[in-house]
This record gives structure tokens, sequence and C-alpha cells, in this order.
């Protein structure tokens, strides 16, 4: 009979495969065996007619998440703008914008020559030599293609637009970098990974229109581009990176990151013996072109040859020349000995040269040494010492632990692992996400603000671990159900599945172990995504111009007294009115004001912001006299009392306090604290109470009730009662308090007439 | 204080009077009984006049003359009369009456002329009534100009207490209503009476043309004096079914200026007392169904304001972001959606925009007022229909994907007042075809988008067509087209296994063995030819250097393919024999079983072998 012929071969056929596993082979009922047969062959004959496609479906498959990827990486950043509204956050962006606008009004030429007379009264600011204008210029190039295609956007929109939009660019980046340096599955993970990552949101939020917004897509492309030049040895990638470069030094200081760890690697790669022609191809069409665009931006200029922090990317320039000629002797000269001697001599001569050079460059000044932030950087220590200025910028405090955990998540437990892997396979271009990673993270356990560069490095390296180890455990997966349905063959497959075959039998419940992994990594996956958009929404989406806090019914409670106290010195004080702020405030007030300040975040001049740091810690009478002699008409100082909001100036004032005693030692930092202590309720010290930024912010806070309960003249942001309540002004006058009174502004009167 | 204000002022009016006296009578009107009524409750001093007039003479009356000075005449910012008609209780005002400024011979030069043309000439003996309404800005003067936070705001208003015509006015009375607050002084002549918040003049009887008496009012005002020096307002039509209004207001407090400090501690614990004279908000009334509405201003969004809408209005209540003091200047851009079908309709094949003039706001004076209607890209044929006098420009604007821009009708005029908010229309054609061109250009633009991509795929772009990395391409990809065909093929030949055991199962199914072994002939047949075709395939990988490393692989497919192909064989015959020799399933299991496995693994190699191919 035929049924019964047919059900003893299928027996036989998994008696034969049935002793490999036992728990696929619970004999079903023989009856239902035809019908499942059938099924069977029909799933093979539907498989056979897709297969044709695979290649097909692959591809549609990544490039459809790539797609996704590139649109979430626009939307999680969007936030911002749903929670408030489409602005331009915190300080420097509003620098940027104003320069933007400047452009796109007035055409590149005044742009690059634009000598800005509302900043730094009376010193004013050369803006086009002493910007990275790639950003605006960017903006300006977008903004002007959509006019061009006749979408009648504001510039605002795409300036708050122009951040997302290049993280978007950056996944593309993270991809094709991933795919150089491993394949194209981690290149994908990659790309999702940054999308989402905090470190990365953080400066790249609708609004958040800063340099780093385009300088990290533009550090990845380079890199990725040099990458692919030392990969290839071809000129025309060598050239694109050249290019890469030449937009991140328009766009970021952080070039020099680029300039030096570029140098490295091909030293590294020098000492390990893996130097090749496509290294030297590589290597010095993109200094020397790189260099040559470089000397473009007015603000780099000379400096690319002249300057400490590029000499190490000379330094390996001439010693790659040295190797390749040497490589040319020893190739000429077939005796060994020979070319020993030729080599010490030429050695010596060249190291001879490079010390005397840089020791003559260096004492006759044509080398300038390093700069301070250089130095912060390789010794945390030295701003804190040397430079106030530089350390009294929150965001260039060490990173804490725990700022690593919010920025990264599960990336930090990757990254070891992905340099595992990566270490497991050496290649030029791990060798270089290794180097790249590391140093990256140096930096980013100095400075928080550095773990933005750290970022695309720990994505990329966290992505080579994810994705290998899926690869792994999908491929046992893979392997073990074609076993249960191929049978016998498993035997026979080559040598492509022998490890797995040896696993097979070394772990008897591998599949499961696989199955849980997998869950695991799903699981750890999908947390990162949770993490992630929590910080996203919750943290780094705040404008900081506009703040929101809960009210007492938990509805959300906006105080917006930033933009009422600009727009109030914007309306209501003469035109050509200066207005004497701590220079955080600065950007702001030139640009939503319209205002000429004395000091603003271009913190270029040191002496001038501690001569408004001496006038904010001496008393009136003395403060009015260096306002007088900076034809001070407004001061504008920010104040949290009322609100309980922490950063204002009364909490700055310290830093004030010591940049202006750096530069004037009749200010003494201790004069301002009791045994060390920083108070300001009536312990404090007298010339606290009396200095002028005390008398600014207490102005009349004495009669004010802020919480019930506590007397009047409750600070609520220190939570003290202060100290000196009777505060009388004798040479300026309350000229405007904002609703929640975070920001006040005084008028300077004019001297008294002597008769 | 008191009224040793301004002595220019004093002077001017003393020349004015001088002027007066000096002049000559007109015509044989006479007035038979004017009754005024100045309301001064609001920045804006409207007056309301009620003129009996009587045609004593001989030759019938077409035109009455009114008479404003020049010093009240440039901040006249409306002026209308209308005829009343019927008498008592039943009064009702009318025809409006043209009204138009003129100039006759042989007046005093001090005054401003405006006729109003009667529509049927008055003939001897008849009177007329008529309801004239004039409205003047910045015509209550602050005094003291200078005021600290803590004080009331005072202004002051002059007029004359005798009505100033160039016709004898028999009898007639003022009276002046005042906000509801304290009045620091007035002037006081016979018949003057003040009860409470009115003052009352007159009666007067039997006065000689242009008398004048000048009396100042000197009182308290703490209302908004809200001016906006500028008013833009933009109107955007879209045949989607959407009217925009966009409104940038530049707004000044044109109370007495402040001096000295601002107290925000003060004016946060009694802002009625110290911060009297500040406004706070402002009120618009908006159109009902008003949607989509926005407040903002150069810096970012304004989050202080209200909105309530019933089926009548739509009031949005607004707060600057700070409040004004006089003298304080704020700006900002309220905007909002209309829907089409209320403010656009068509007749006799022209469409036309019905829409109020005038800014929204509450008693708000516009120094200068600038009116945009953005018609849709295509409109031709525009006219304007105003009610009043205004500047008329038409200008292009360049929108949203604008081709040749869309026509803008520009409106202007200077001081404008709550009055003004009357109806003009702007007339225009519009094709509704031309509302599809918008989508049409995107619909282009993104398959052109596309067709770039194509030819961007298809055209060979390298520069260097004899190049070695260029020939190298061209080889690799004839060697890729060759092993998709082999892959091709041996799919093929795997397919045809496929129904060689298709044929076994028939078989073991229905016993047919002829259907079975003709089944094996087309196959063998099939099979002969696939292999014929892939023998000039391999052959060219062979030959093409390129393909060196991947040939083995293909080779070995080939081979295993071959080799599975003859195990079928042989276990097709096999089968069939045993069938034919009717041997029992067991046994013909037995005999095939060795086959069978081989076949098995024949299978997986083949199907690793094109898994590793496809990844090359």
């Amino acid at each position: 009979m035929p049924p019964q012929t047919m059900s003893a071969k299928t027996d036989a056929t998994i008696g034969v495969n049935g002793t490999a596993k036992s728990t696929s082979n619970q004999a079903p009922p023989p009856m239902a065996l035809p019908a499942n047969l059938k099924s069977d062959l029909l799933n093979k004959l539907s498989l056979k007619s897709f297969k044709l496609k695979t290649k097909q479906q692959e591809l549609l498959l990544r490039v459809s998440i790539l797609f996704l990827v590139y649109v979430l990486a626009f939307i999680t950043r969007l936030f911002s703008v749903l929670r408030y509204e489409s602005m331009i956050h915190e300080f420097d962006p509003y620098f940027n914008y104003r320069t933007t606008l400047f452009l796109t009004e007035k055409g590149f030429y005044e742009f690059w020559n634009w000598f800005d007379y509302e900043s730094w009264y009376p010193l004013g600011r050369i803006v086009g030599g002493t910007l990275y204008p790639g950003l605006m210029v960017t903006a300006a190039l977008i903004y002007w293609g959509l006019r061009f295609l006749r979408f009648a956007v504001h510039i605002r929109e795409v300036c708050v637009l122009t951040a997302p939009f290049f993280a978007s660019n950056t996944t593309l980046v993270a991809y094709f970098f991933g795919k150089e340096i491993w394949d194209s599955s981690a290149g994908l993970v990659a790309a999702a990974l940054i999308a989402i990552c905090p470190g990365y949101i953080s400066r790249s939020v609708a609004g958040s229109y800063d340099n780093e917004g385009v300088a990290i897509f533009a550090l990845l492309l380079t890199f990725y581009l040099f990458v692919k030049a030392v990969n290839t040895g071809s000129l025309t990638w060598s050239l694109a990176s050249a290019f890469g470069y030449f937009y991140m030094v328009s766009a970021w200081g952080g070039y020099v990151f680029i300039i030096n760890l570029i140098p490295l690697y091909v030293l590294v790669l020098l000492i390990t013996g893996r130097y090749s022609v496509r290294l030297y191809i590589a290597y010095n069409c993109m200094y020397v072109l790189g260099m040559l665009l470089a000397m473009q931006i007015r603000f780099v200029g000379f400096q690319h040859v002249q300057s400490g922090e590029h000499m190490a990317a000379m330094g390996v320039f001439f010693l790659m020349q040295v190797f390749y000629f040497l490589d040319w002797v020893k190739y000429l000269l077939s005796d060994k000995r020979l070319f020993e001697t030729f080599l010490r001599i030429t050695v010596t001569t060249t190291v001879g040269l490079a010390a005397v050079a840089l020791g003559v460059g260096t004492a006759s000044g044509y080398i300038s040494p390093w700069t301070g932030r250089f130095y912060s950087l390789l010794d945390p220590t030295y701003a804190k010492d040397h430079i106030p200025i530089i350390a009294s910028v929150s965001e260039h405090q060490p990173t804490a632990w725990s700022s690593f955990m919010f920025d990264f998540h599960i990336l930090l437990f990757l990254f070891p692992a992905g340099l595992y892997f990566c270490f497991k396979r050496l290649t030029d271009a791990t060798i270089f996400i290794v180097m790249y990673g590391l140093t990256s993270m140096y930096f980013a356990g100095v400075m928080v603000r550095l773990i933005l560069v750290a970022t695309p490095a720990v994505c990329l390296i966290s992505a080579i671990a994810v994705s290998a180890t899926v690869k792994n455990l999908a491929q046992l997966l893979r392997t073990k159900s074609k076993v249960t349905q191929g049978g016998s063959s498993k035997a026979a497959s080559g040598s492509k599945a022998s490890s797995k075959a040896l696993l097979d039998q070394s772990q008897p419940f591998q599949r499961n172990g696989a199955i849980a992994l997998l869950l695991g990594v799903f699981y750890l996956l999908s947390k990162y995504a949770t993490h992630c958009t929590w910080v996203t929404s919750e943290a780094y989406s705040s404008p900081s111009i506009v703040l929101a806090a809960r009210g007492a019914h938990g509805n959300k409670v906006i105080f917006d007294d930033y933009r009422e106290a600009y727009f109030w010195l914007q309306q209501n004080t003469p035109t050509d009115a200066k207005v004497m702020s701590w220079w955080d405030y600065g950007y702001q007030i030139t640009a939503m004001a319209n205002r000429t300040v004395i000091v603003d975040n271009n913190t270029w001049n040191n002496t001038h912001i501690a001569t408004v740091g001496r006038a904010m810690s001496s008393y009136e009478d003395e403060a009015y006299e260096i306002m007088r002699e900076l034809d001070v008409g407004y001061v504008l100082v920010v104040f949290g009392g009322v609100t309980g909001y922490s950063s204002d100036d009364i909490n700055k004032f310290l830093w004030m306090v010591r940049i202006g005693g750096g530069v004037f030692p009749v200010i003494k930092e201790p004069d301002y604290l009791v045994n060390g202590e920083y108070r300001v309720d009536k312990g404090a010290a007298p010339k606290m109470l009396n200095c002028l930024m005390y008398k600014l912010c207490y102005y009349r806070f004495g009669e004010l009730m802020t919480e019930y309960g506590k007397p009047p003249g409750f600070d609520r942001a220190r939570g003290v009662e202060i100290g000196n309540k009777d505060i009388k002004l004798e040479h300026l006058e309350e000229a405007f308090t904002t609703s929640n009174w975070i920001v006040r502004i005084y008028k300077v009167k004019p001297p008294n007439n002597r008769w | 204080m008191g009224l040793g204000l301004g002595v220019m002022r004093t002077i001017e009016f003393l020349l004015l009077i001088i002027a007066i006296l000096s002049a000559p009578v007109l015509s044989d009107l006479i007035l038979s009984k004017v009754e005024r009524r100045i309301d001064l409750t609001s920045q804006i001093a409207r007056i309301a006049s009620t003129i009996k007039a009587e045609n004593d003479g001989s030759s019938s009356v077409s035109e009455i003359l009114l008479s404003i000075p020049e010093v009240q005449a440039k901040n006249l910012a409306y002026l209308t009369a209308k005829l009343v008609e019927g008498k008592g209780k039943a009064k009702t005002s009318g025809v409006a009456l043209a009204v138009e400024p003129a100039n006759p011979k042989g007046m005093p030069p001090a005054l401003s002329f405006y006729t109003m043309i009667l529509p049927k000439p008055l003939a001897n003996g008849d009177s007329v009534t008529l309801d004239v309404l004039a409205a003047f800005t910045h015509s209550l003067r602050p005094f003291p100009e200078k005021i600290t936070q803590a004080d009331i705001q005072l202004v002051v208003f002059q007029d004359t207490a005798h009505y100033l015509s160039p016709y004898p006015v028999k009898v007639q009375s003022l009276t002046l209503k005042l906000p509801d607050a304290r009045i620091e002084s007035y002037t006081k002549l016979e018949n003057t009476k003040g009860l409470g918040s009115e003052i009352k003049y007159g009666p007067y009887e039997n006065l000689p043309p242009f008398s004048y008496s000048p009396v100042a009012i000197h009182f308290e005002a703490n209302q908004a004096f809200a001016v906006a020096r500028e008013l833009v307002r933009e109107i955007e039509i879209s045949h989607w079914g959407n009217v925009q209004v966009t409104e940038h207001y530049d707004i000044v407090h044109g109370g007495a200026m402040s001096k000295g400090e601002f107290s925000r501690l003060d004016y946060q614990s009694k802002p009625q007392i110290r911060g009297a004279s500040a406004f706070k908000h402002l009120v618009a009334k908006l159109p009902p169904r008003a949607h989509s509405i926005y407040y903002r201003d150069a810096i970012g969004n304004i989050s202080t304001s209200h909105v309530r809408g019933d089926s009548k209005k739509t009031e949005i209540l607004i707060e600057p972001r700070y409040p004004l003091f006089g003298g304080w200047k704020t700006a900002f851009t309220i905007g909002y959606g209309l829907p089409l079908q209320d403010f656009v309709f068509e007749s006799e094949g022209k469409r036309f925009l019905n829409f109020s003039f005038g800014s929204p706001m509450h008693d708000l004076v516009t120094d200068s007022i600038t009116l945009k209607v953005v018609l849709p890209e295509g409109s031709k044929y525009l006219s304007v229909s105003t009610p009043f006098v205004v500047q008329q420009e038409e200008e292009i604007k360049m929108s949203h994907l604008d081709i040749f821009g869309r026509p803008v009708v520009v409106l202007k005029k200077a001081n404008v007042v709550p009055e003004h908010n009357q109806f003009f229309q702007v007339y225009y054609q519009f094709n509704a075809l031309a509302m599809l061109m918008e989508p049409f250009m995107l619909i282009t633009g993104i398959f052109f988008l596309f067709v770039t991509c194509i030819i961007y795929v298809h055209v060979d772009l390298s520069i260097s067509k004899s190049s070695a990395s260029y020939l190298a391409k061209l080889q690799w990809d004839d060697v890729r087209a060759t092993v998709q065909q082999i892959q091709n093929t041996v799919n093929q030949c795997l397919s045809t296994h496929e129904k060689l055991e298709a044929s076994l199962r028939d078989l073991s199914r229905t016993g047919d063995v002829q259907a079975c072994k003709a089944a094996r002939k087309a196959t063998d047949g099939l099979l002969k030819e696939l292999s014929k075709e892939l023998k000039p395939l391999i052959s060219f990988l062979q030959s093409s250097p390129p393909a060196a490393h991947i040939l083995p692989k293909v080779e070995e497919l080939v081979a295993k393919e071959r080799e599975l192909q003859e195990r079928l064989m042989a276990k097709h015959s096999t089968i069939v024999d045993s069938y034919e020799k009717k041997l029992g399933g067991r046994e013909t299991e037995n005999r095939v079983a060795s086959v069978q496995q081989k076949i098995v693994a024949l299978r997986q190699d083949i199907e690793d072998l094109m898994e590793y191919i496809d990844e090359i």
C-alpha cells in the first residue's frame, strides 16, 4: 500500500537524523505524516522560488533599515520643538544664529570681512577671522537651496533643524564606516546605535545650532574616508578625506583631534610593521591637501604649520618620507651591512635636523607653544591652576562616572567587548577604530563635553560587539535548524560549520543557550532604546532660555524671563546702549536684545572679562568708575532667589572673583569667604554683602516674601535668609525686573552735577 | 496745576481767534440747534454732534460746511455725517453723506473745512438734521508729561465751548463724558455744570459765526493708551480653503512717559496703585471660527495669551512680555487662519474677498496701517473697493512653490481708529485649475528625481574607458552575469529534479509505471539541454582571469549537480524497477536507502555552494 511505503520512508529519514537530536524526535502520529511532509515540501518550494531574490531581499532590508534609522535619528531630536517651540537653544547657538542671519542677509564677502562692534565694547571683534564658518555656511547653503526650490522657509527653521539633519547624515556615515571596518551588519547596528545615543543627542537636538552639530558628521566622515583610503590606497578616497578634513576644520576647533590622531595612527602602523604604499598614499595626500585647504580658513591660517598642536602631523609626514626613502635605498642596496650604516646615518641626521628645527622654531617664536586648552586636555588639573576661565565652564569639568553611564548606557559594557573582537581580527581599519576609541575615551574622561567625540567610536566598537555576537548566535541557531532538516549532511558539511559542530558536541543545551543569549541581547538593546528616548526627552531637550517647572498641581509652569528681559532691552533702551553682564549672557544679549555688550561667550580677552569680574565684585563706587570707563548704560544680572533657579550669578560669583583677581590683585577671593565658606546670609563676609553683584541681585529683595512660613528676603536658590536687606543704590537704578525676578536690569545713572 | 499749560498752545488759539474774528459770514444757512457730546473715556476723542440746519436764505443750499481748527484737524482720524430722518423717538440715522475736504474762499486760514453734500438741495425754510461723528487721536495730551511708576496719569483735552461754525448757531450745548475718575480741573464758563464724570457747557443761544471759547479739561485717564505705530496686516488667500491673516504690531504706550525706577516689587504687590498708568494686556476680537492662532515676536513664542471663542466671535487676550508703562514699546505678531467660505465669495464670474480693514484690537490707535492682500498665484484683473480713501499699490510676493509670484494688493492708510473696521472688497479672477499647479509641480519634481536616479544607475559615468580598473570592472561584471546564469541553470536543474521526485510520488500513489517512465524521458531531455547550456558558460569562466577565485567553487557546484543527477536517475530506475518487479515497500526502501542518503547530502552541499557563491 502506497501510504505505508511513504510512512516507512519518512520513518527511515527521521531515524537517520534523529540520532543527533532527541528533542525533536518525539514520533508524531503516523497518520499526520504525509500532510506534514507535503507542507514541508511546499515550504521548500516557496523558499526555492524566493531563493533567487535573497540578495535583493537583503538589499531591500538593508536600505529600509537604514532609511528608518535615518528618520529615527531626525525625529528623536524633535522633542524640544514639540515640548517648547522651534527656537535656538543655550548660549553659543545664539551667536551662530546671529552670524548666519548676517550671512544670509549680507552675503559671504560681507560676512567674511565682518567687524562686529556690538560685542567686546570698546574693542570689537573681527568675526570673520575668529570663527569657524562651516556651520553658518552650511545652514546658509541649505537655506538658499530651499529658497531656490521655492520653499519659502525662515532661516531660523533651517538653523533649528540643521543639527538633526546632520545627525541623520552621521548615521549613514556610521553605516559605511562600520561596513568598512567590520561588515555591513555591524554598520547597520552602528547606525542604529549612534542614531539615538544620548552622548551625541546632547549636542544635536533641534535648536542646538552649534558647531558640534555638523562637526561630528565631518569628523566621522573624515575618519571613514581616511580608513577607506588606507584600505584601498586610492588617491580618490584620500582626496575625499582631505576635503572631509577641510569641512571639519571649517566647522569646529576639534579638528585638532583629527590632525593628531591620524599621525598617531600612522605612527602605530609604522611601528607595528604594517607600513604599506596604501598608507603612504593615503596619509601624504590627505595631509598635504588637507593642510593647504585648512589654511584657507582665516581662523586657522598659518597656525596649521606653526603651532605646536599641528607639529605631530608634520613630523609624521617627514618620517613617512624618510621611511619611503629608506625603503627605496634598501631596494637599491643589496648589501645588508651597507644599508644598516646608511640607516644609522640617515636616522641620526634626520632626528638631529628635526630637533634643531623644532628648537630654533620654538625659540624664535615661529612655532607657537601649545595653547592652554590643549594643555588642559593633556593635564586635567592644568586649567584649574592656571586658566580659571576655562575651569569655570561646567562642560569643561572632568567627567563623572554617572554621566558616562547616562550618555552611553549599555555601550559602556559593549565597548570592551567590541575591543576584544577588534583585537581578534586586527586589520588596518580595526586598529584605527581601536585607537580612536581609546584616545577619545581618555579625552571624554578629561572633559564632559568631549564625550561627544568619543560617542561615534563607542557606538562603532559596540556595534561590532553586538553584531558579531548576534551573528554567531544566529548562525548557531540556523545551522541547528538546518541539521534537523538536512539530516546527516552535518557530518559532510565542510570546514565552515566545523567549529560549531565542535561546540555542538561540547554543549548539549547550546540551542537554548543561544536563544536565551539572543533574548538577553534584545532585552539590553530595547533597554538602551528606552533609556535613550527618556534621556532625550527629559534631559537634553530643554532650550535653557525658557525654563519649565512643575506647578503645585502638576501643571507645567513656564519661566520665560530671559526673553522677557532681552526683549525689553531691545525695545526700551537706546539702540547704542552698552550692556554689562557676566560673559555667559553676552551672545544672547547681542542676538536677542540687539545691544552692545562688554564681554561675551567668545572668551578671547581675559583681561576684559576680568575687568567686568572686578566691577561686579567691587563696591558700588569703584564699580561705577569702571562702568563709566566702559561707557556702560545698563547692567544685567541673573538672579534665582525667587524661583529657586540655581545657575544664577550669585552662584557663579566666585568665578567672577577668581577671574577678576587673576588680573587685578585688588580682588582677593578670601575677602568674600568666611572661613573658606561661601555664604550670602548674615554670616557672610562684609565685602560680599556690599559688592555690586550682591547689591544688584538682592536690591529690594529683603521686602519680598518668597515662601510661606519663611521670613521676607528668603533666598530660595540657596535656602537662606539674606544678610543685607537694606540695600541702597547710589549710582544705579532699577530699570527692569522680569516677572519671576530671574533677570534684573539696572540703569547706570549719569554722574551728579557738581554744583 | 491747572490751566497754565503749553504757552505755545494758548498763543495758537489766540491767533486762531483773531483770524476767526476777521472772517466773513457765509451763506444764509442757520444752525438752529447743535448738540455736541464728546466721549473721552478712551484715548480716542469721539465727538458726536447733532446739527439741525435751516435754510434761511432765498437760494437753495446743497452743501453744508464743517469747520475744524487745524490743530485738531491733523489728529482727525474719522469723520462721517448721516442724515437723521423722522422725529422724536422714531429718529433713525439714515443715509450717509459724502464728506469731502473743502477749501472755500475767504475763510480764516487756521481752520480746515469739510463739506457735506446733501442728497437733495435744501429749499428755503426747509430744515435738515445731521449726525456728525468725528474721532480724533492723540488729542488727549498727558500733563505732566513724565510720571513715575506710582503716579496716576493725567491728561488735558482742549476744545471750544461754542460750536465753531461758519454759520450762526441759535441754540447749542456741549457735554463731555470723562472716565469715571478724578477730574483735576476744567474751565468754568457761564452755564457750566459738572455732574460726576460729566461736564456740561451750555445751552448757549444766538451766537454769531466763528464763535470761539476755549475750554480745557484736566483729568485722570488710566486706560490703555495703546498706539500701534505701525501695523502690517497680511491676508493670504488659499483656495484650498484657508484665509491666513498675519498681523505685525509695533506698539507703544502713548501716555505720559515714565521716569525713574521700575520696581517689580511695587508692581507685583500693588499693580493697581503702583502701575496704574501701565497696561498689561490687549484684547482682540477675531472673526468666528478662527483657528491656528499664534502669538509671537522676533525672538520666539509668547506663552501669555488666552483664547475664548463662541459662534459669533473669537476673543483673544494678549499679554505682552512685560507691562507697558508710558513710552515703553513692544512689538509682536499674531496670526490666525479663517475658513475661506466665510470671506471669499463669487459673483458674476469674479471672486472677491470681503474683509474688515482695521485692526481687531480693542481701542487701538493705529498711526499707520499697511494692508496686504496676497492673492493666489495666477489671479488676474484685480480691483479694490474701500469705504474710505486709501493709498493703493500692487506688488508681487514669492512664497512656497511660486514661479511667477503671487499678486499682492497693498493698501495704506494713516491714523486709523476702530471706526475704520469696515469691510472692503478685493475683486479678482482666478481659475480653479491653477490650484493644481503646485501639487503637479511637486509630483513632477519627485518624478524627475527618480528619473535622474534611474539614469544615474544605468549610465556609465567613468571618465577613462581604457583604464585598467575600468576594464577589470567590466570583466568582473561579465563574470558576475555568467555566474548568475550558471546559478539559474542549476536552479532549473534542481526544479527538474523535483519533477522527477514528483513522478516517483505519483507512482507510489497511482502505480502508473508508464507515466513515470514518460516523465523520466522528458526530464532526461531537459537535463541534457541544460547541461549543454552550462558548457559555454563554464568555458567562459575558465577563460576569464578575474573569475579565477570562484571558478573552483562553480566547477564544484556543476560537478555536484551532475552527481546528484546521476544518483537521482539511479534512484528513479531502482524504484521503477522494483515496482515492475512488484517488490514490497520495505525492500524498495532498503535498496534505495544508501542512494537517498547520498542525494540528501548532495542537495545540502549544492545549497551551501549556492549560498557561498551568492556571497561573492
